[in-house]
């Protein structure tokens, strides 16, 4: 049994190291544990330690962290349990609920697996539309998860412009689905409706726009000093425990693993698109913080491609059937790159038009498990930069 | 004028059931089938190149099974033999089932043998009438290049009891968390969603759930939504 920390993790000055919580289970903050004079448990949260509910349980020696128990589930709504109830139609609009600025991509799955299980083909233009509706979703999912790294730095400008520019693509996307957040625009067999007579011109202009804007962010914060010195390494996660953990999205890439769900394993015409899998190597604040923002002017190339090469006209939707049903036990995983990472949707039919059983699996939910290593001997200033660096959004990882 | 406009209405009827009938029949026959049928008749109509991938497909695939695939699955017989079976194969997919007794050296094979080295997912499915919980990982590869599209879904099942007492009765499985460290949060999940205690886990409290919460496993199928 090897329940030690990964070697690599050695905290930079603490002197005191405890060992991990005894698994007798109590609830967590009332577990008797040996006093030490020089620990202190402190509580943070429930009530927003970032965006969404969930609490950290901290030791602290001093200034230093000495452990950290992550403590999710305050929204938790039982996603899963609910979709066994619904029909696959009517799963769409509550499926999108746990993450709703990145809508799109996570019923992206769900729609792919369900696909797969009733045998439905997809016209060509609306996977086209498909992967534009995504991409602008990315877009739209790091500029609010960029805005709150801001505020939690102290940058006011970083909370303002961010929030400010994401209008641009939230009226987009309200064209083009008729909702600004919560869209419910993919169904199996395609999207729900076609694009509008103009979106178009209208995309690229504003994406051009939008592509000139986010790249002003780098002089106000990422090449900001103090931004600098606050996140470079901070939280440094090696590439072999990056692996070892199996953390998903930007946390990944930041650590110099170079994996995309949308290079690797591509859906829809992904595979016609040139994507840039953005990787770097320190693995620290900085950098999982940095490859976002980089995906952001990646998926504007994107839109760009797909606009120019989608068909100009034809058909958006198959036509379904009332109640559709898979054909008899059958089961179907499927993964998309989200805007924190790979996202997968496990569906298990057995014939019904509801599913048996569904499982979201969320990159936030994978990630959480970095996060005890990482604070493990830093400073407790330095807990906001390393927790949100982690595109951590509780109420995915709850469901 | 009645009798005229009449007429025509009298002799349609009669003519459309006698020759419109057999379409009509013929299309809702047709249509619940979903693909196959207008698939087969396109070839009679267009004897071209195009009908002849669309009517191969069905006859090849269960003939020929994606080579990849099949060459990771065949590893895992051969060094396993009968202790393992393979639910299915499919493109960048491979399914196999183990008994409990085997789930730890089976995942040890598959991290050692095979090079994957990550858990993307571990899901509960609960089936009352076979009396029996499974428990299926969902386990992937980041450092082998030719692995980055596949995914290994290694099923093993729980006995599964009517009154649970989570953590005290028959339904156990042993942890992979020593084999996956990433499955550490995912088994947490299932025990308290589930009631399935893995026997060796470091952390066996619950994750999601209240403290308090003093009823079924939610995610069971007994557990039913109240109003529905």
């Amino acid at each position: 049994m090897t329940t030690e920390l990964p070697s690599d993790i050695k905290p930079t000055s603490s002197k005191i190291l405890l060992e991990k919580p005894s698994s007798d289970w109590l609830p967590p903050g009332l577990a008797l544990q040996k006093v030490d004079e020089r620990i202190m448990t402190l509580n943070v949260g429930p009530q927003h330690p970032g965006s969404g509910h969930m609490r950290l349980i901290v030791q602290i020696d001093g200034d230093y962290i000495v452990a950290c128990d992550p403590d999710p589930g305050y929204v938790h709504r039982g996603e899963e349990k609910m979709a066994e109830y619904r029909n696959y139609i009517t799963n769409i609009p509550h499926l999108e609920r746990p993450v709703i600025h990145d809508s799109c991509n996570i019923l992206y799955p769900y729609v792919l697996g369900v696909e797969e299980l009733l045998g439905i083909e997809v016209p060509e233009r609306a996977k086209y539309v498909r992967v534009i509706a995504a991409e602008l979703n990315r877009c739209i999912y790091i500029m609010y998860w960029l805005a709150i790294y801001g505020i939690f730095l102290g940058h006011s400008t970083m909370f303002m412009w961010p929030t400010g520019d994401r209008e641009l693509l939230i009226d987009l996307m309200e064209k083009m689905t008729g909702a600004r957040v919560t869209h419910s625009h993919f169904i199996p067999g395609g999207v729900r409706n076609d694009l509008p007579s103009n979106f178009e011109d209208v995309c690229l202009r504003q994406v051009n726009y939008f592509e000139k804007r986010i790249k002003e962010y780098a002089a106000v914060f990422y090449d900001n000093p103090i931004l600098i010195s606050r996140t470079q390494n901070t939280g440094v996660l090696s590439r072999q425990d990056a692996i070892r953990l199996g953390v998903t999205g930007s946390v990944l890439r930041a650590s110099g693993i170079d994996f995309d769900v949308r290079k690797k394993e591509p859906y829809d015409v992904y595979d016609e698109l040139d994507i840039q899998s953005i990787v770097m190597k320190e693995g620290d604040a900085y950098a999982r913080s940095k490859i976002p923002w980089l995906d952001m002017l990646d998926s504007c190339n994107i839109i760009r491609q797909a606009l120019q090469k989608m068909p100009k006209s034809g058909s958006v939707r198959v036509k379904l059937k009332p109640n559709p049903k898979g054909k008899g036990f059958d089961t179907v995983y499927k993964r998309v790159e989200s805007g924190r990472g790979s996202l997968g949707c496990y569906i298990v039919s057995d014939g019904k038009p509801e599913p048996y059983r569904l499982k979201l699996s969320v990159p936030s939910f994978r990630n959480l498990i970095a996060l005890p290593y990482l604070l493990k001997g830093e400073k407790l200033g330095n807990m906001p930069s390393v927790y949100w660096s982690l595109n951590y959004w509780p109420v995915e990882a709850d469901r | 004028m009645s009798s005229a406009s009449e007429k025509p209405v009298e002799v349609k009827p009669e003519e459309k059931p006698t020759t419109d009938s057999k379409p009509v029949v013929k299309k809702p026959e047709e249509k619940p089938t979903t693909d196959s049928k207008p698939v087969v008749k396109k070839p009679e109509e267009k004897p071209t190149t195009d009908s002849k991938p669309v009517v191969k497909k069905p006859e090849e695939k269960p003939v020929e099974l994606p080579a990849f695939e099949k060459s990771i699955s065949d590893k895992i017989v051969e060094k396993f033999g009968d202790k393992v079976e393979v639910a299915f194969i499919k493109k960048d997919r491979v399914g196999i089932n183990v008994s409990r007794e085997n789930v730890h050296d089976v995942a040890e094979f598959i991290r050692d043998g095979l090079n994957y080295d990550h858990v993307e997912s571990v899901s509960g499915v609960d089936y009352p009438q076979e009396k029996e919980i499974a428990v299926v990982y969902h386990i992937g590869s980041y450092t082998d290049p030719s692995l980055a599209r596949q995914i290994l879904v290694l099923s093993t099942r729980a006995q599964r009891e009517e009154n649970p007492i989570p953590g005290s009765d028959a339904t156990k499985l042993p942890t992979l968390r020593d084999i996956f460290y990433s499955v550490e949060f995912h088994e947490r999940e299932i025990f308290e969603m589930f009631g399935v205690y893995f026997e060796g886990h470091p952390d066996n409290r619950r994750l999601l759930l209240p403290e308090d919460w003093a009823d079924l496993p939610p995610l069971r199928k007994d557990f039913t939504i109240k109003g529905r």
